[in-house]
């Protein structure tokens, strides 16, 4: 299974560099490796039908629990048979859609390292692994969003689209990691065992918020589901093969897979209901005021995914077996509903919808594909969306006293979502053909094959339902936790209420699609209210959050070097103050045990004195470098006073250096310059005094402890018998803490290279205009 | 600054400063000196001479670019503070130690060595960064 998984990642890579040979009429065989992967999943179909869970484990970091285990149930199943089977046709599809493109290898690759995430995501039985390929899928939705990355509309969805989901995948870290900790396992299969546990832990709630979170953003629910419709400006193949087949449906499959670990609540049902409800019936409202046919399917497939997020919510035995279904019904009609609109896109080079019409005239495969698909997914017999729509009302309909309210949402959606696929799967092949398209032809085969494959496999498994009941459907509603389930998939019911509420649906449906036409007025109309969309107030947050950083950045990182000096020292001087002095009540100062001052330190301490007068008084820079040169020499000679000759030596030609370095600097600014009024001048002196003042007191306070001398007596003792040295601050720095030396010489060297490159490297200025 | 009595006093003090800086850094082990200071010491000695003849003339007699120093003196730190494990199977920054006594040097060992580095690195460090800021003051 890991070997499946990393195909996909392998094939990208492979692609690095034998991408050219596959950009021309080779293209078509990437589709290879999906169908390879498909068939290999198709073969297990037997034995996870007959409720086997096939697993592979390996350890991978086994101290944090991050082992690659595997599992291939019913519910992982259906998703890897979704992932590579549609993934064939949209690879195949590529090949045309995108011919001659010059990016097209890389293309490839994005797809391929998609689906192996993708792959990984849902059959990883690790939390955590499961983190890593979710943050994948979000990473390689980003690059296919912004594939054309010359126009800036693709990069501003693609920036906004990785912001959302992969803020999303920030909870889903949180939440597993605090799932992590309640269960004491990171497989999710033992976590299904601790079921009860986890509900009951402190932090369930936030656990369920967390995962919620993720799920939520990832599968673009009220009031993340904005990104969606941006990520519409990826090339056709890519919407319709993450944004709405696959990558999207991540959420549902985390909360597919959830359920039996933390479902069953009160707060679980409610909240996943009433974000589903509003995600399904708010965007399928959308849906009435959009011209573009993408925008059209956008938004339809946000409100199926509110569906299904509402379907899980009411989180009956009927209402997962509707999600299962509907996950393939959805699949089946919307990607060929995307795959219909890439072809009309590609050939009359619109897809505004009230520009196109009669286009069966001249494609008429892609025509009865849009056709299929439009009537599957409006839910008519004995299409597959029937069965679908019928296994939704029955669920809603055994709500109890709520079912009512539930079942009238529900209808409403539906019927919005029929009109929203015979916009997108009639309205462009009806009626007459204008004359600007009258030249379109039918695409290569490629194209219009897999819409026609995906359309008509809609209509078998709609008339032999069975099909999918058995090996696929009750696999994935025993993996939810509802094993030994009594319902089965039926095209016909017989005379009940669900029949008459679908044909209702079915009559409302049809009469909203005849009456309500699809406009730019009525889209300019929604648009006035774009001021309260959930987008324009994420956004207005950025936007402030943005503005607020750059207002902070701009008072801390002025770029004036004194500021960042008097900064520093300010903390220091109120951080450490207060320390001091909340600590202690008062600091003990014994004078009598200081020594007493000779007369060459007096002198000393005179000739430092007067340095730092000269410094502060100085007109000139050059002299207030050399009087602070004269401080360092003064204090080299404390150092030799005090039997210090090491440092004393050190401090001497640091000393010279710096002076010299300060002097070669100095040639290169202003001579005399005042920038301080008095007002600054008093503030600097106060801060540099209290500065003085409490490193006075400090080492005051460090003289008054009793001094720890366990260490320095080890270097003492040990420098010769261990070290053979006798100069221990030299044995020190180059035996017993030499790795330190080792990388303070490295410090050093990086400083110096950054020096150089600052000053060597930078363009010159004409150089840089040039390169603008 | 190009005056004739520091030029040529510069021209005896270079040779001078540059052997005394060596000294400092073998005596280091036992009296006050070591790496440190002795690369202080040289590359003051360089810095000394650009002052005098110019810093033209003082990269003409060095050769090659201060830079490579750092490089070099990183290597020779490293493997001596690796050679150990290497050579002897102990722990890094192991001392290890020729048996015999030598003159001048005294006792020599992988010490010396990393301390040779630290000279090199150094005196590397501190020329690429005077150099390069006095070139483009």
């Amino acid at each position: 299974m890991l070997s499946a998984i990393l195909l996909g990642f392998i094939f990208s890579i492979f692609l690095v560099f034998a991408g050219k040979f596959f950009k021309g009429k080779l293209a078509v065989l990437s589709s290879l490796v999906p169908l390879a992967l498909f068939l290999y999943f198709l073969s297990f179909l037997p034995r996870v039908s007959g409720g086997e869970v096939i697993r592979q484990n390996i350890e991978w970091v086994p101290s944090l629990g991050l082992n690659l285990n595997f599992a291939l149930d019913g519910l992982s199943l259906l998703f890897s048979l979704l992932i590579t089977g549609i993934g064939f046709l949209v690879f195949a599809y590529t090949a045309a859609y995108l011919k001659g493109h010059d990016y097209l290898d890389r293309f490839y690759g994005y797809l391929g390292m998609f689906m192996g995430a993708m792959l990984g995501l849902v059959l990883s039985d690790n939390l955590l692994s499961m983190f890593i390929f979710w943050e994948l899928t979000s990473i390689s939705s980003f690059f296919l969003i912004g594939f054309n990355n010359t126009s800036e509309a693709s990069r501003k969805s693609a920036v906004l689209a990785l912001a959302i989901t992969g803020s999303g995948g920030f909870l889903l870290l949180a939440g597993a990691l605090l799932l992590g900790g309640v269960a004491g396992t990171y497989s999710i299969t033992e976590m299904v065992g601790l079921s009860d546990s986890i509900v009951q832990s402190e932090y369930y709630l936030w656990i369920v918020i967390l995962i919620f979170g993720a799920a939520f953003t990832k599968s673009a629910q009220f009031p993340f589901h904005f990104w969606l419709p941006g990520a519409m400006k990826a090339p056709t193949p890519v919407s319709t093969y993450l944004h709405s087949a696959t990558m999207v449906k991540a959420g549902i499959y985390l909360l597919l897979r959830f359920t039996p670990v933390l479902g069953g609540e009160e707060i679980w049902n409610t909240t996943l209901i009433i974000v589903g409800g509003i995600t399904m019936f708010y965007a399928a409202v959308h849906t009435l005021f959009r011209t573009d046919l993408k925008g059209v399917l956008a938004y339809s497939t946000i409100s199926v995914l509110g569906i299904l997020v509402f379907l899980i919510g009411l989180g009956t035995q009927y209402a997962l077996t509707a999600a299962a279904v509907y996950i393939i019904v959805h699949a089946l009609y919307k990607a060929t509903l995307f795959l219909v609109t890439g072809i009309i896109d590609h050939e009359a080079g619109t897809r505004d919808v009230t520009r196109l019409a009669g286009l069966r005239k001249v494609m008429l495969p892609v025509a009865i594909a849009g056709f299929l698909a439009a009537l599957s997914s409006a839910g008519m017999p004995p299409f597959v969306g029937f069965v679908g729509k019928d296994l939704v009302y029955e669920s809603t309909l055994q709500m109890g006293s709520w079912s009512i309210v539930l079942t009238i949402i529900a209808i409403a959606t539906n019927i919005l979502v029929l009109y929203a696929g015979f916009v997108a799967g009639i309205k462009p092949f009806t009626g007459k053909l204008p004359e600007g398209l009258s030249k379109v032809h039918l695409p290569s085969f490629l194209m219009w094959l897999p819409p026609v494959i995906l359309a008509v496999l809609g209509l078998v498994v709609g008339i032999f339902p069975a099909l999918i009941d058995g090996p696929l459907v009750k696999p994935v509603v025993d993996a939810v936790g509802m094993a030994g389930s009594e319902v089965h998939l039926k095209l016909w019911h017989g005379f009940n209420l669900v029949l008459g509420l679908s044909a209702l649906t079915l009559a409302v449906g049809f009469v909203l699609y005849l009456t309500v036409k699809p406009s730019r007025s009525k889209e300019r109309g929604i648009a006035r209210l774009d001021f309260i969309a959930p987008l324009t107030l994420i956004t207005d947050f950025g936007n402030l959050f943005k503005s607020f950083s750059n207002w902070w950045t701009r008072i801390f990182q002025n770029g004036f070097l004194r500021n960042y000096v008097s900064t520093i020292i300010l903390f220091l001087v109120v951080l450490v103050g207060y320390s001091l002095f909340t600590k202690h009540d008062g600091i003990p100062i014994d004078f009598s045990s200081f020594s007493r001052m000779t007369y060459y330190e007096m002198i000393i301490m005179g000739i430092m004195f007067l340095a730092v007068l000269f410094v502060v008084g100085a007109r000139s820079r050059l002299t207030a470098v050399v009087a602070m040169g004269v401080v360092g020499y003064a204090i080299c000679l404390m150092f030799v006073i005090y039997s210090a000759p090491d440092l004393a030596m050190t401090q001497f030609s640091i000393d010279t250096l710096t002076v010299i370095l300060f002097v070669l600097v100095l040639s290169s600014l202003p001579k005399y310059l005042s920038i301080s009024d008095y007002r600054m001048k008093a503030i600097d002196g106060i801060l540099s005094i209290s500065f003085g003042v409490l490193i006075t007191l400090i080492a005051l306070e460090v003289l008054s402890q009793p001094v720890n001398k366990e260490v320095s007596n080890f270097y003492a003792d040990n420098a010769y018998v261990l070290a053979k040295g006798k100069n221990v601050v030299n044995v020190i720095l180059v035996d017993f803490r030499g790795v330190d030396t080792l990388m303070e010489i490295s410090v050093l060297t990086i400083a110096a290279i950054g020096v150089f490159s600052l000053l060597k490297l930078r363009l010159r200025r004409d150089d840089r205009e040039l390169k603008d | 600054m190009k005056t004739i009595i520091l030029r040529t006093a510069s021209n005896y003090m270079l040779p001078l400063l540059l052997v005394f800086s060596v000294f400092i850094l073998l005596r280091g082990h036992y009296l006050p000196g070591g790496g440190f200071v002795g690369g202080l010491i040289a590359s003051i000695a360089f810095v000394l001479h650009a002052f005098a003849n110019g810093l033209e003339d003082t990269r003409k007699l060095i050769r090659f670019h201060p830079g490579f120093l750092m490089p070099a003196g990183l290597t020779v730190s490293f493997l001596s503070g690796i050679s150990p494990i290497i050579f002897a199977n102990k722990p890094l920054m192991t001392g290890l130690w020729y048996p015999h006594h030598l003159p001048i040097v005294g006792n020599l060992g992988s010490a010396l060595f990393f301390d040779i580095g630290v000279f090199l690195v150094v005196v590397g460090v501190t020329l690429t960064i005077i150099f390069t800021i006095s070139e483009s003051a």
